[in-house]
């Protein structure tokens, strides 16, 4: 098979998967009688033309880059994380805890501490499949499987029986105390000029964004990253190396586990002010598909995520004006996995005829 | 609890355990040539809804099971490309065909029928109606087996006793005939099945399409047998909980009749919290029901009780030597 230029494998393979992505799900909206070209503008117009619109964009974009990173470092060290939606469930239970505890006086206390409870609630719920499979070779994708629906049973539980306040029917916990509220971006100076009226995006985008240079900085430029890198290439090259193959499955899945449970301080904290059932609504999933697209990278992560955000947030609204049901965005979602994820080998073999054919001219 | 009640909640479990079961199988021929597939719950979900579409436009069961079977089968397809045809990541393509799965049957149903993503609710001839097998009236009156054998055995649709007679199917056509030889040999080294001058594409594409056979037996079964029609997800998880019994069971036929009609059971149970209480005096919360499949299966994964040791070449693309 040709090999292909560096540059078209890394921007060219995505940028031809998604294409193909929109043109199938462009054929699904022809079979049931809709409009393509409608639909984008309806989604365009909704998510990227007014601020408020991108104050969604944002806002889901912000848990799509922590999710998205989640998978990225897994994936790094070889292991494939389904569990991301069951560790930021969890990190929503940990945020919600750290909300309640205390009458916080004011959100720069209360969001370290919801972030150091967030990502210990989601590493914990990755550390029992990481142990599995470093100590006793227990797949991994299987059992982060098997633990979003445990984490899912469990979290009906503790909202049904022990968080929810007398009186009330629905299964949710208190509201936090208004101290623990997240500034929005319509509350930062600055960019209330921007974002006149109020919007969910909030300051957790900026922790995102952090989030994304330190897993950059962590996987290639300090020794733990190189760790995982080369185990994740080539476990027998790296035992070889003398690189702990347990330590490498523990430390990459408990930092994913973090990432995926940070999450919640975005949708829990910053926009619900309490913890509802499902709260992560599939984030977790749309990680894979952001991780993908992004090509593992964290600064394709913050791409992929922004893509998302406008899928997102214009699904939404194609559900709000149009007969279109709001399900296509998983149409999409599942069709950008499918084309980034399984289908590479398709797009490459094609680019790769094209590539022939052209130095074969030039020659 | 009484016999009657017991019996009530056996003739739960071998209506829910059926579609497990059915699921269950279909991913054994799949993973025992070697191709992982995590996509059962979508192969399901549009079997279900192609099904349930297509019986109540129709009337027809039959057809509406044709349609069903077709469904899964098209999934099938496309995971047999990717993960064989183009050597992608089998666990991705699952993942990603399960999404489409879940979005495009709301699509679809949205579009025939403008119910909220739901099909016509079917009845009389659009349905699978229960059997009451022979005798079972006169062998009623008999103590402890005829009523066992007059409302757990008998009084089910057709699919459930298909789904039961697959089970030794199954188990002689991957043990006892030479087709289920060179099935289990792909699985666990595709080089040695190639070097015998069998085609491992064909066997595994093989493999593949009778898994989206079976899922769509399985869907059909849903949203024509067990329920009158299609509900966004409404397989509501069963395809992982039948991932869940085929590691439990080892990837082995009878176990996995074992494993899924222990997980129905749990299902059936999940629905009578009265009987729960009233015989062991506490209250189990449902949540903890519901979890027990995965946590079981988790326990069997931990390699706590017996070790659950997939077919060897599972989950790798093979590539031919050159």
């Amino acid at each position: 098979m040709e090999k292909l230029p560096k540059w078209a494998d890394v921007a060219l393979v995505p940028l031809i998967s998604l294409i193909l992505a929109a043109v199938v799900s462009a054929l699904v909206l022809l079979a049931i009688g809709e409009s393509p070209a409608q639909a984008l503008k309806v989604m365009v117009e909704g998510a990227l033309v007014s601020p408020y619109g991108w104050g969604y964009t944002l806002y889901y974009a912000t848990s799509f880059m922590f999710t998205g990173l989640s998978v990225t470092i897994a994936y790094h060290a070889g292991l494939f994380n389904i569990g991301a939606e069951g560790q930021a469930q969890l990190g929503g239970l940990g945020v919600a805890l750290v909300c309640l505890a205390l009458p916080w006086p004011h959100w720069t206390l209360a969001l370290p501490a919801a972030m150091i409870g967030a990502a210990l609630f989601g590493a914990a719920w990755a550390a029992i499949p990481a142990y599995l499979q470093a100590k006793r070779g227990s797949h991994i994708v299987i059992t982060t499987i098997m633990f979003n629906y445990i984490a899912a049973a469990l979290m009906i539980y503790v909202l049904v029986e022990l968080l929810r306040p007398q009186g009330q029917m629905d299964p949710a916990s208190a509201r936090f105390p208004a101290g623990a509220a997240l500034p929005t971006l319509h509350e930062i100076p600055g960019l209330s000029l921007i974002f006149t009226k109020q919007v969910p995006a909030n300051i957790s985008l900026f922790v995102a964004l952090a989030a994304c240079v330190v897993i950059w900085a962590i996987l290639w430029r300090t020794r733990l990253g190189y760790e995982i890198r080369s185990f994740g290439k080539s476990e027998a090259a790296a035992r070889y190396a003398g690189i702990s193959g347990v330590k490498v499955t523990m430390v990459a899945m408990l930092i994913s586990g973090a990432l995926a449970g940070l999450m919640s301080i975005n949708n829990v904290m910053g926009e619900s002010g309490r913890l509802l059932q499902n709260a992560s609504e599939g984030a977790g999933f749309i990680g894979i598909a952001v991780a993908l697209m992004g090509r593992n990278h964290p600064l394709g992560v913050f791409l992929a995520a922004l893509l998302f955000g406008f899928l997102y947030q214009g699904g939404a609204e194609l559900g709000l004006w149009t007969s279109i049901p709001i399900e296509l965005r998983t149409v999409v979602q599942g069709l950008v996995i499918l084309f980034t994820g399984a289908l590479d080998q398709m797009v490459r073999m094609m680019l790769g005829v094209v590539f022939r054919a052209r130095r074969l001219k030039a020659a | 609890m009484d016999y009657a009640t017991l019996l009530q909640i056996l003739d739960t479990t071998l209506r829910l355990a059926t579609p497990l079961l059915l699921a269950c199988l279909a991913g054994l021929y799949s993973e025992r040539a070697g191709v992982f597939d995590i996509g059962l719950e979508g192969k399901m979900l549009m079997a279900a809804m192609s099904a349930a579409a297509v019986a109540a436009i129709t009337g027809s069961v039959w057809v509406g099971l044709a349609a069903g079977i077709l469904g899964a089968l098209l999934f099938a397809l496309v995971h047999g490309l990717a993960s064989i045809t183009f050597r992608g990541n089998q666990l991705i393509a699952g993942v990603a065909l399960n999404f489409v799965a879940s979005g495009i049957t709301v699509l679809i149903a949205q579009d025939l029928f403008g119910q909220g993503g739901r099909t016509a609710p079917l009845s009389g001839g659009a349905r699978f109606n229960a059997i009451t097998l022979p005798f079972a009236e006169a062998l009623a009156g008999v103590p402890v087996i005829g009523p066992l054998y007059a409302e757990v055995i008998s009084g089910h649709t057709l699919l459930v006793y298909v789904a039961l007679a697959l089970v030794p199917v199954t188990w002689w056509l991957l043990y006892r005939t030479r087709f289920g030889l060179r099935l289990r040999a792909v699985g666990e080294n595709p080089a040695s099945v190639d070097t015998a001058g069998v085609s491992v594409v064909r066997l595994r594409f093989t493999a593949v399409l009778i898994t989206g056979a079976l899922c769509g037996l399985a869907g059909a079964y849903m949203s024509t047998g067990l329920q009158a029609g299609f509900g966004r997800e409404m397989t509501a998880g069963r395809g992982y909980i039948a991932l869940a019994a085929l590691i439990f069971a080892k990837w082995r036929p009878w176990q996995a009749l074992g494993a899924t009609m222990l997980f129905g059971f749990f299902q059936a149970l999940a629905l009578r919290q009265d009987v729960i209480t009233k015989t062991i005096g506490i209250a189990i919360p449902v949540p903890a029901l519901d979890a027990l499949p995965y946590i079981l299966t988790v326990i069997v994964l931990a390699g706590l009780v017996g070790k659950a040791i997939p077919p060897r070449a599972g989950g790798e693309p093979y590539v031919k030597e050159r």
